[in-house]
């Protein structure tokens, strides 16, 4: 399953990061930050809760960029 | 600017007056120190409290560390006007990226404002504005003059101009009356329409657009991917070139050349190195380009659907086309009325009549050309002739129309045409009336499509057709495209295209142009995929890879400008960016460049490139 989600993040640098955290979250198929349009396009693994995966996802791109935000 | 911003915005203004009044204060000493801490902390308090952070989420080469630490060592080093500085200016950098940034976003989404917030609905005989995606299929909604259609849907009252240029980039308005499809995203211009929707919102062509676009920068271009690499390992390198220009040549001096080690000089010469390793001007410009080189395209009405295909674009060098629907409008249209004694019209009207009831497309172009009314009580007797033509009584006198089996059949010596197309031969009682010509015209670019595109140094274009040979040869001579494949099936499309991908050399790209709906297999094969998205064909926007959104062939050449202009500029600021910060980083170990230089190398780089990303949007007079 494929979700597109809205994001706040400041610099291009801190985007590509939490592409790299969202990536590695347990449940997370692919992830794609696009910082331009301020979009988090996360595929999850076949059964997987989104909601519950992007808690996990918004805490580890918490830790890699302090301020960034996941409306989801 | 935004709340946040302004705040940074005073942060600056005030750290910035400190500072400079500070350096005539005449103290010196811990009061120095002290007051020199007061502007510092004003305007880095917020680096240092995540440079922190970062060092307890074990993120350690993140840039707020970086300034952190030139910052404190060259506090430490006595140069406080200079820790003051380079914190001063990168807040300043930040500052305006974030402003450009968010600028040129706003700039862009403008462009693609095609999104409509509301639909009229009638409930009880009053309108009501209702949000789109709660209107179901099947809805009436009302359009007044100068609303956007919010909902692919068919008119059912009313007549209008409508303004399709956010779409298809086309600024000649176009006619819609009752009956006829309508997408949304067109400005209504005039009348005051009643539409039944045929879609839901979500699946209407403006969100498919739009979401189409907003998603083109997930499939990303092999430059960014290099950037995003580099910037993993860039940063790192430079912080560890830094801790070694920090202590080995101080060491080496003193044990080796038993010289004084000269610790402070090059502690400062490593904080210079550290103020450089941001790679921050290309980690925000090569994005930048090419979210508005999209951007740009697609105010042309050329949507495309990832930064990858734009670099792919810029490398086309083989662009093969289909023939019917891309470089010929795909509608059959008389072209000649010929061997005829009566009047063009009567005969026209004749073959019309008889044709009458037939949904053929020929039968179709005939009424077309006709154009008046056509009464049906006047004919009668109807019989089909599968694969040949029509028979048909009107007005008493028995019509034949049709190819020259049916004339053949009914023993009528006919006049062959030395023009090529469709002929419809007409008799009338047995008697030969003459042929008309119908054929399928050529889209009005389509000759200065080909040329524009050897202008833009394309060396091979090719044209496959599923038509005829004398058909396909004619429309290539007229085209002016030497070579031309013609008779071929779908898979022999494929194989064709196959062997042409075999042929070119390795950097050349081959790009396929065709219809969208039957091509599909060739588009997915080809390096590129571009289709002529046609208003509203759902099966060519999936297919391919860029859409033309108003069908137009001259826009490859376009395209293909588009994205050359948008790869030049990322490779003007790769080369800029990364040429600057190795000069400078030179230069800083030589102890030529002072960290003025090296926050120029940092945030005035990065100012430049994003200035230059932007022009990529401009592509109006490519």
């Amino acid at each position: 399953m494929k979700k597109s989600y809205k994001i706040e993040v400041d610099c291009a640098n801190c985007a590509n990061k939490m592409e790299q955290a969202a990536k590695k979250t347990e449940g997370v198929k692919d992830a794609a930050v696009n910082f331009m349009a301020l979009k988090m396009n996360v595929e999850f693994e076949e059964g997987r809760q989104p909601e519950k995966v992007m808690e996990h996802v918004l805490k580890n791109c918490r830790k890699v960029e302090g301020d960034c935000e996941i409306y989801f | 600017m935004n709340k946040k911003q302004k705040k940074v915005l005073l942060r600056i203004i005030i750290a910035a007056l400190l500072m400079v009044a500070l350096e005539f204060l005449p103290v010196t000493g811990r009061m120095r120190f002290l007051l020199f801490m007061v502007p510092y902390l004003v305007i880095g308090y917020d680096i240092l409290k995540k440079a922190c952070k970062g060092i307890w989420n074990r993120q350690v080469f993140d840039e707020n560390f970086l300034m952190a630490a030139a910052t404190v060592g060259a506090i430490a080093l006595g140069e406080y006007t200079e820790g003051v500085a380079v914190m001063l200016f990168y807040q300043i950098g930040e500052l305006f990226q974030s402003y450009a940034v968010g600028k040129s976003r706003k700039n862009i989404s403008d462009l693609m404002d095609i999104c409509p917030d509301y639909a009229n609905v009638e409930i009880e005989g009053k309108l009501v504005q209702v949000a789109p995606d709660e209107v179901e299929v099947g809805t009436v909604i009302v359009v007044q003059p100068g609303e956007k259609i919010p909902i692919d849907g068919v008119i059912l009252e009313g007549k209008t101009t409508l303004n399709t240029s956010a779409l298809t980039g086309e600024s000649l308005p176009r006619e819609a009356g009752a009956g006829d499809e309508v997408i949304s995203g067109c400005i209504n211009m005039s009348g005051l329409l009643k539409v039944e929707t045929n879609r839901e919102f979500g699946e209407s062509t403006v969100s498919k657009i739009l979401e189409l676009v907003e998603n083109s920068s997930s499939k990303k271009s092999r430059s960014e991917n290099f950037i995003s690499k580099f910037a993993r390992y860039y940063t790192p390198a430079v912080c560890i070139g830094a801790v070694a220009l920090a202590i080995l040549p101080p060491l080496v001096q003193m044990l080796f050349l038993g010289m004084a080690p000269g610790w402070g000089q090059w502690v400062y010469r490593a904080l210079t190195f550290l103020v450089i390793s941001c790679p921050c001007a290309l980690v925000i410009s090569i994005p930048l380009t090419f979210f508005a080189g999209i951007g740009g395209a697609s105010r042309e009405g050329v949507l495309v659907k990832g930064s990858n295909y734009l670099e792919t674009l810029a490398q086309t060098k083989y662009v093969v086309f289909d023939k019917t629907g891309t470089m010929t409008q795909g509608v059959f249209e008389v072209v000649g009325i010929h061997h005829n004694e009566m009047p063009d019209r009567q005969l026209l009207e004749y073959a019309a009549l008889a044709e009458c009831r037939s949904s053929h497309p020929i039968s179709k172009s005939l009424r077309k050309a006709y154009s008046g009314e056509l009464d049906e009580s006047r004919v009668g007797d109807v019989e089909e002739i599968g694969g040949n033509g029509v028979v048909a009584r009107v007005d008493g006198v028995t019509v034949a129309v049709g190819n020259n089996k049916l004339m053949e059949r009914l023993g009528v010596s006919f006049a062959p045409c030395h023009q090529v197309g469709t002929i419809v031969h007409v008799a009338l009682d047995g008697n030969y009336a003459g042929h008309i010509l119908i054929s399928d015209l050529l889209k009005p670019n389509a000759e200065e499509a080909v040329r524009a595109l050897k202008n833009a140094g394309v060396s091979r274009s090719v044209m496959l057709t599923g038509d005829e040979k004398r058909v396909a040869d004619q429309v290539a001579a007229e085209l002016g495209i030497a070579e031309v494949y013609s008779e071929l099936l779908p898979a022999d499309k494929v194989a064709q295209v196959e062997k042409l991908l075999e042929e070119k050399p390795e950097k050349a790209k081959l790009a396929f142009v065709g219809d969208g709906i039957n091509d599909a297999p060739v588009l997915s094969r080809a390096d590129l995929g571009i289709a002529m998205g046609g208003l509203g064909s759902d099966a060519a926007i999936e297919a391919a890879d860029i859409v033309l959104m108003d069908d137009d062939p001259l826009k490859i050449s376009k395209a293909i400008k588009i994205a050359r202009k948008c790869i030049r500029i990322v490779y003007q600021n790769i080369y800029f960016a990364i040429g600057i910060k190795l000069v400078c980083l030179l230069l800083g170990a030589a102890g030529i460049a002072n960290m003025w230089m090296a926050i120029f190398a940092d945030v005035g780089v990065m100012v430049i490139a994003v200035l230059n990303a932007i022009r990529a949007l401009f592509v109006k007079k490519l």
